[in-house]
C-alpha cells in the first residue's frame, strides 16, 4: 500500500471545508528548527535549554518507557537513562534525524534493554497479539440496515451531528475530562499512539520511527484508539452509543 | 485494499483513518470522497471523528512531577561538570 501524506488538493479543501487539515508542516518546521536551537545550545551546556527539552518531550517519553517496563519508577529511571545517554551522545548527534527521533531511539532502546532484563523475556515486545487482530467493528453493526435490504450497510439512523453541540459544550472541561478518561482507558500500546500523534502532535513517521512499529500497524492503533474516544465522546453528548 | 464498487457506510467507517492519514490508493480516496458527498450520515460520523481528534487534541500532557524533573536537572549538571 502506498504510503504518504494526506494529499492537499485545494479545490478539494474548499469542498471539505469540514475534513481535517493535515497537521501543519510549518508548525512541524518550527518545531524542529526549535530543537536545532536547542541542541545547539545543550552542547554548550545550557540548562535551559536542557529543562526545555525535558519539559516538551519529559511526557511522551514517560508514557513510551511504560510500554516496555512494569512500574512508573522504572520508567523514570529509563528517561533519566536516555537524557544521560542523550547528553554522552550529543557530540556525535549529525542531525541526519531530526532530535526527536534520535531522542526516542534511544528512549526505546534503553527501555527494552531494561524491560527485558526485569521480565528475563527477551524480546520484550509492547504489541500484543490482541492489540494486531481483527477487532471490533468500529461502528455497532445493529445501527446499519441488514443483509437482504435494498441498502444493506447504510445506515440506518443517522449519527449525531456534534457540530450542532454549541461549540462551548464541546470544548468544556467536562467533555475533556471525558475525552481524558477515555484515553487513559486505553490499552497501552493504543494510548501511546493516539498520545502521541494527537496530544504531543507527532508525525505518523516520527511515532512509527520512534516506536519501531509500521505505518500499517500505527494506523490500526490510531484508528482503534479514536473509535474509543470518539464513543465515549458520542455517549457523552448524549448521542446513540454506535459501538 | 482495492474496492471496486461504491463503498457502503459500515465499509465507510473503517476506512477513517487510512483516509485522514493518506493512506488510501488514489481510486478509493476518490470513492471515499463520493460517498461522503452524497451521504449526510457518513459525512457526520466523519465529522465526530473529526472533532474527537480536535478534542483529544486539546489536552495536555500533565508535567512531570517537580521531584523528577529535580532528578533530572541533578543528572544534567553532573553531565556538565564531568565535561566542564
Amino acid at each position: 500500500m502506498v504510503v504518504s501524506r494526506p494529499r492537499v488538493d485545494r479545490s478539494r479543501e474548499q469542498l471539505y471545508a469540514h475534513a481535517m487539515e493535515p497537521r501543519l508542516e510549518d508548525e512541524e518546521y518550527v518545531a524542529s528548527m526549535d530543537d536545532v536551537r536547542l541542541v545547539a545550545a545543550l552542547r554548550e551546556g545550557d540548562e535551559r535549554a536542557f529543562m526545555d527539552l525535558v519539559e516538551r518531550y519529559g511526557p511522551s517519553m514517560l508514557r513510551v518507557a511504560m510500554l516496555f517496563v512494569r512500574t512508573r519508577a522504572v520508567a523514570e529511571e529509563v528517561v533519566q537513562d536516555t537524557w544521560v545517554g542523550v547528553l554522552n551522545g550529543i557530540g556525535r548527534f549529525e542531525g541526519r534525524s531530526s532530535f526527536k527521533t534520535w531522542l526516542f531511539r534511544i528512549l526505546t532502546n534503553t527501555a527494552k534493554t531494561r524491560g527485558e532484563r526485569e521480565s528475563r523475556t527477551t524480546p520484550v515486545s509492547f504489541l500484543s497479539d490482541a492489540d494486531l487482530e481483527p477487532g471490533a467493528p468500529s461502528v455497532d453493526p445493529d445501527r446499519f440496515l441488514p443483509e437482504g435490504e435494498r441498502w444493506a450497510g447504510w445506515w440506518a439512523s443517522p449519527p449525531m451531528r456534534f457540530d450542532e453541540q454549541p461549540e462551548s459544550r464541546l470544548l468544556s472541561s467536562e467533555t475533556l475530562a471525558v475525552v481524558r478518561a477515555a484515553v487513559e482507558q486505553l490499552p497501552e500500546a493504543q494510548k501511546a499512539v493516539i498520545a502521541m500523534r494527537d496530544i504531543a502532535g507527532f508525525s505518523s513517521e516520527e511515532v512509527c520511527a520512534s516506536l519501531g512499529i509500521s505505518e500499517g500497524n500505527q494506523r490500526v492503533l490510531l484508528h482503534r484508539a479514536r473509535t474509543k474516544v470518539r464513543v465515549e465522546l458520542e455517549r457523552h453528548l448524549g448521542g446513540e452509543v454506535t459501538a | 485494499m482495492r474496492l471496486h464498487r461504491e463503498l457502503t457506510c459500515a465499509e465507510l467507517v473503517e476506512l477513517v483513518t487510512e483516509y485522514l492519514e493518506g493512506a488510501l490508493a488514489t481510486g478509493d480516496a476518490e470513492r471515499f470522497e463520493e460517498h461522503l458527498t452524497l451521504c449526510p450520515a457518513c459525512l457526520a460520523h466523519f465529522d465526530q471523528v473529526r472533532a474527537t481528534v480536535e478534542a483529544t487534541g486539546r489536552l495536555r500532557e500533565e508535567d512531570l512531577a517537580p521531584e523528577f524533573a529535580d532528578e533530572l536537572l541533578a543528572a544534567f549538571r553532573g553531565w556538565r561538570q564531568a565535561h566542564a
